[in-house]
């Protein structure tokens, strides 16, 4: 066979598969949100759930993942975050570099049930925490914080040595130099990266199952040390353990069109970011 | 002094780096430790029910049992002590609720107090029988012979192949249909995501133009992104009534609806690993190829992707062990039947499905509790390793190409 021909063909099979990639996520997003839409609107967003959550809205499931999102957020971006500028700019290369760095990428190849377990078992049991936004702000922490320590050393990497030597030769130490000529390039890197996670932390449905979530609250929590709902749980109890499986399914869309939104709007917002950062970067 | 401070101050934060560097080390040495000290337990363990013993019949030669063994006695699928190693006679089942049969209330007392005799009576009359009861009645001078049921160990717990840990009087705690449902379903999402995802890398790393790239690069993000509780409810709510209606199943809740979803799942981690891997192609060996007249497709298929075959080798890997982990869309779509897997369209149950389903009724610390957990070990090694042969890989990779 003609060589050209052959190519058409080779290349017209990957585009039909990779349309069919394409159509794979259309078919999901399009469900969800045809489904969704009409589900959602202030109300549903802003009231309990009534009649065994039949009717009503998701405000406590909201709250909850807003809670636990916030939570292991304050718990992971610092740790994370100076984590990365460990591995990044202070571990000399060699074995101790290595191991942490290859024990980074492990713990993000746990699974999300592993981290349930363990929240579990220390959280939970062993440190007494009980079943509480604690508990599962911490899991969920766990969870992401291999994501932040590696967004952070993407973005410590994309700083040019040129700004690091340039603040060495004016006479600042190593610190001096992390803190007020790398940090604040590298800052909206690291964002991107952070909003990312929250957008990852906010659909974790295993890791809370045993750590915080609750099937059903009538009331909204007063302390850390209390249960919530939470959106991703609420969507698996909804479409799964319910009672009325049947009259809850709209609550169930309208609860993924919520989850799917917070996914887009954070990944609309992260490659908003990265857009006007690579512009900035040209016009230096 | 203001030097001092500022020299203290960065010796402060320059060990907070470091302690912070080393946080991920130890989360996973304390994952090890965790699970392992909250599981280990159940190894060495008898998986009678805490309390009550099995006795028979003085005469009966019969010394132990499996977990196994025990359990098709009581479910009445073994009927004849010949096939578990005793003499050719029916097994006759009793349990505490049965001592009504075989005596009066007035003959037990009005306070039970006369039931250890009765059941010690009842033992010693039937050669046959094995009895389930409570280990306070059966004191000095009960006549029957406590029967053994085998302790837990590794094998049993990796090679049996029923998963009953409610099962009364004796839990079975065999995890080989949850490792193979767990790899059944894993493999064929691959099989399934592979294909696609390898084509759609050449296709962003090779021939689309940057447009079309644009548009594909934030299409892989956001299936990476959307939850994976949204995949399992997608999969609940289409996939499998369709696959029920298309091959006629009586339910769709089958492995095949969890391969497709998992394959789904695992495409953006194959797309993109197997994307780095074909850029780092040198722009040399391209040209060269180019040079001596061969096209572009040849170039692909001829030098790109073997050169590149190692990383995405180590994509497809990973891939499977995102699968392999994967929990909530599985959960929800597999139909969790703890049975040896034999085709696709029947149900399965994997081992992160079978944890997350469990865990919340099994009573702490009981052997059932700590099972999970030693499957969460399990679960844990395997990721373990499919991140080690992908550091492997990788790194040869990196040497290979300096």
């Amino acid at each position: 066979m003609n060589k050209r021909i052959k190519q058409q063909i080779a290349f017209w099979t990957l585009r039909i598969m990779s349309s069919i990639v394409v159509l794979f996520l259309v078919l999901i997003l399009g469900f969800i949100i045809s489904k969704g839409i009409g589900v959602i609107n202030w109300k549903f967003l802003t009231t309990m759930p009534e009649d065994g959550m039949t009717k009503g809205g998701i405000y406590p499931a909201i709250i909850g993942t807003f809670c636990l999102v916030g939570g292991s957020m304050l718990f992971a971006f610092p740790i994370g975050v100076m984590s990365g500028i460990f591995i990044h700019e202070y571990a000399p290369n060699g074995f101790f570099k290595n191991f942490v760095q290859l024990m980074t990428n492990n713990l993000a190849g746990v699974p999300s049930i592993v981290f349930g377990l363990f929240g579990m078992s220390l959280f939970v049991n062993k440190l007494e925490f009980g079943d509480s936004i604690l508990a599962g702000s911490l899991t969920l922490g766990l969870l992401v914080l291999p994501v932040v320590i590696r967004t952070t050393e993407e973005a410590l990497k994309s700083v040019n040595d040129s700004f690091r030597l340039a603040s060495y030769g004016l006479g600042a130490n190593k610190l001096q130099t992390i803190w007020r000529v790398v940090l604040p390039i590298a800052t909206p890197n690291i964002i991107t990266g952070l909003i990312l996670s929250i957008g990852r932390v906010s659909g974790e449905t295993a890791p809370i199952l045993f750590t915080v979530a609750a099937y059903y609250l009538p009331t909204l929590p007063d302390s850390m040390y209390d249960q919530v709902m939470a959106l991703p749980y609420h969507l698996y109890v909804l479409s799964t353990s319910g009672t009325n499986i049947k009259e809850s399914r709209d609550m169930a869309y309208g609860t993924a069109l919520v989850l799917v939104l917070i996914v887009l709007i954070a990944n609309l917002v992260a490659n908003a970011i990265r857009r006007f950062l690579s512009k900035k970067v040209k016009m230096n | 002094m203001k030097k001092i401070i500022s020299y203290i101050i960065n010796r402060i934060i320059t060990a907070l780096l470091y302690i912070s560097g080393s946080i991920t080390s130890i989360i996973v040495i304390l994952i090890v430790i965790f699970l392992f000290s909250e599981g280990a337990g159940m190894f060495g363990q008898e998986p009678t029910e805490k309390g009550f013993i099995l006795a028979v019949n003085k005469t009966n030669k019969v010394s132990h049992l499996s977990a196994e063994q025990t359990k098709l006695i009581f479910d009445g699928e073994i009927t004849n002590w010949q096939k578990v190693g005793g003499k050719n006679d029916s097994i006759i089942l009793f349990r505490m609720d049965n001592i009504t049969d075989y005596f009066t209330e007035e003959q037990i007392g009005e306070n039970f107090e006369h039931l250890p005799a009765c059941i010690s009576k009842v033992v010693d009359s039937i050669p046959g029988i094995i009895a389930f009861v409570g280990k306070t009645y059966t004191d000095k001078n009960f006549a029957g012979k406590e029967l053994k049921v085998d302790k837990l160990t590794v094998r049993d717990f990796l090679f049996g192949q029923l998963w009953f840990p409610t099962a009364h009087p004796v839990a079975v705690f065999g995890a080989l249909p949850l490792l193979l449902g767990t790899f059944w379903v894993s493999i064929f999402a691959i099989l399934f995501a592979l294909p696609l995802g390898l084509a759609t890398a050449i296709y962003i790393a090779e021939v689309a133009n940057p447009v079309v790239r644009n548009i594909l690069k934030p299409v892989i993000e956001l299936l990476a992104g959307i939850p994976s509780v949204v995949y399992g409810f997608f999969g609940l709510v289409v996939v499998v009534p369709f696959i029920q209606s298309v091959f006629n199943l009586p339910v769709g809740e089958t492995a095949f609806a969890g391969s497709i979803i998992l394959g789904i799942m695992a495409l953006p981690t194959i797309i993109t690993i197997s994307e780095d891997a074909i850029r780092t192609t040198p722009r040399s060996m391209k040209e060269a190829s180019l040079a001596l007249g061969a096209n572009h497709w040849q170039t692909i298929f001829r030098v790109i992707l073997p050169y590149s075959s190692s990383g995405i080798t180590a994509g497809a890997i990973l891939g499977i062990g995102r699968a392999i982990g994967e929990t909530m869309a599985v959960l929800m779509v597999t139909g969790n039947a703890a049975v040896m897997p034999h085709t696709l369209l029947e149900p399965v149950r994997t081992i992160p499905a079978t944890i997350a389903a469990e865990l919340g009724e099994a009573p702490q610390g009981g052997l059932h509790y700590e099972s999970l957990f030693i499957l969460g070990c399990v679960l844990f090694l395997i990721t373990m390793l499919v991140n080690l042969a992908v550091e492997f890989i990788s790194r040869r990779n990196k040497r290979v190409a300096s």
